[in-house]
């Protein structure tokens, strides 16, 4: 049932661009509103040509990766301290939740006053946003442990590094993965974001120029595109997820 | 037992009063250090009076009334679509089979992308920051609805059939309180989502609202009225977020 489920489902999607053509064909909808489908789809080898598709996917990926990665380093070690010591932990865990609930990238006029238009805002704003996730999850990991391992680490005398190395990352990984996925997201939002709105870099700069020029079958096809390109993001770290849950 | 939870209490504020002053001390440090262009960051008692200058500005309440009313719509067209689509999918298991991974997989997409269409749409006016904040809300919204709808206890379910219970019965004694954390965690990630949206659509094209006094500000580089700004609307943003995540959490009895 679920695969005629899925087959039903993208007919409907096919059946609406249609009816959507049709309409716009028939002049139901305005087509400098919503141009035709078809414009859409025949944009996108000119965008590829023209707009250097490659290049800027590379901008955006590159980004998206340095804030993920960084948000990565940066949240196990304030997790792992964190954790280390519970005074500490006590009394800042719930200040990186709410760090985690601010909408860090509203401040991006801030960003923009102290790093500049440049590539670094756009990470730092990212990486910001990409952070508290990292730190939670590392923590609610180390949490988890079962503490038969620590003691089992203990009995054996093992140095406070040693015991972080062998038993606590390992143990706490699989929490760990799930606080990196949700950073590469994280990061991904936020990156295509703030390029689309200080107009400066990837995937996002390229709607943003695309609708100042008026255009509309571009816009459509590039918002298609980023979206497209984020959903097989997505489905790639969910299936990276999955792959080293198996493994681990 | 008091004692200890006295001392509890101190062993947390300590730390928090250190590392506020040490961050408060370093800011007012590199503030007046010169070694960045004056007013990036601004002394203290700059910001302060930015921060006061705000409450104090007519302009901030008229704009924060025309940022309250785009959110509210936006709440209410995204909010009432997210329910509707939720209970179906939650609801039909060949609706979910067919439309959730589309749903679940659009949600995360950055939104903001679609502004330039809804411009075109709805025009620069307050609709197309409604539309904005409607579009974002409606994704955590359903999603919360569905999985919520589907996590009611059969049981309870079971009990509403033997008692005969009518449609309105069922929806409002089994329901609604069965399904009362995830509708409180759906409205708070559509809040914070259609503010995001709501804000972020005014500094990109706007003549009103806090997103644009945001602008406004930076464009006339008005820093300590930016940071005061930027400290009210994310501060409102995390604020309203925290009170409903608390009423979303179960009490421990």
């Amino acid at each position: 049932m679920r695969r005629a489920a899925a087959v039903f489902g993208m007919a409907c999607i096919l059946a609406v661009l249609a009816l959507l053509q049709m309409a716009i064909q028939a002049e139901w909808i305005d087509a400098y509103v919503i141009p035709l489908p078809t414009d859409m789809l025949a944009s996108l080898p000119r965008l590829v040509a023209e707009e250097h598709i490659v290049a800027r996917f590379g901008v955006t990926f590159g980004e998206t990766l340095s804030a993920g990665l960084l948000a990565l380093v940066v949240g196990v070690a304030l997790g792992a301290g964190l954790y280390r010591w519970p005074r500490m932990r006590r009394a800042f865990e719930p200040w990186v939740a709410v760090f985690a609930a601010a909408p860090l990238v509203l401040a991006y006029p801030l960003f923009l006053v102290l790093f500049g238009r440049s590539s670094l805002t756009i990470v730092v704003i990212a990486f910001g946003s990409a952070l508290a996730p990292v730190v939670l999850k590392t923590l609610e990991g180390f949490t988890a442990i079962r503490p038969v391992l620590i003691n089992v680490g203990r009995s054996l005398r093992m140095r406070p590094a040693d015991e972080f190395r062998m038993i606590l990352m390992p143990a706490a990984l699989p929490h760990i993965f799930v606080g990196m996925r949700l950073a590469l997201i994280f990061a991904l939002i936020n990156v295509v974001g703030v390029e689309f709105l200080i107009n400066l870099g990837g995937l996002g700069q390229l709607i943003n120029e695309l609708a100042e020029r008026f255009d509309l079958p571009g816009t459509w096809a590039s918002i298609g595109l980023v979206v497209g390109v984020s959903i097989c993001f997505f489905v790639m770290l969910d299936g990276g997820e999955r792959w080293l849950r198996a493994r681990s | 037992m008091a004692a200890r939870a006295k001392l509890n209490q101190a062993g947390v504020m300590l730390p928090r009063i250190v590392a506020a002053v040490v961050i408060l001390c370093a800011w007012q440090a590199l503030a007046l250090s010169g070694l960045l262009f004056r007013d990036v960051i601004p002394p203290l008692q700059d910001l302060a009076r930015g921060l006061a200058g705000v409450f104090t500005s007519p302009d901030f309440y008229a704009n924060l009334l025309v940022t309250s009313v785009e959110l509210l719509g936006a709440l209410l067209v995204g909010g009432a679509a997210g329910v509707v689509v939720g209970l179906w999918l939650g609801g039909s298991r060949f609706a979910a089979a067919a439309f959730e991974r589309w749903i679940d997989y659009l949600g995360p997409t950055p939104k903001i992308i679609l502004f330039p269409v809804l411009i075109l749409m709805f025009g620069v006016g307050m609709q197309s920051k409604l539309a904005m904040g409607a579009v974002s809300c409606f994704f955590p919204i359903a999603i919360s609805v569905a999985a919520g709808l589907r996590g009611v206890n059969p049981v309870l379910l079971r009990v509403g059939r033997s008692f005969r219970a009518r449609l309105d019965q069922k929806l409002l004694k089994i329901y609604l309180p069965a399904m009362v954390a995830p509708l409180l965690n759906g409205a708070r990630l559509g809040f914070g989502v259609a503010l995001i949206g709501v804000l972020l659509a005014e500094t990109k094209l706007s003549k009103q609202g806090l997103g644009f006094m945001v602008m406004d500000a930076y464009q006339h580089f008005d820093m300590p009225r930016m940071y005061g700004l930027l400290i009210v609307s994310v501060g409102m943003a995390a604020g309203v977020n925290q009170l409903l995540q608390r009423a979303a959490t179960p009490t421990k009895t």
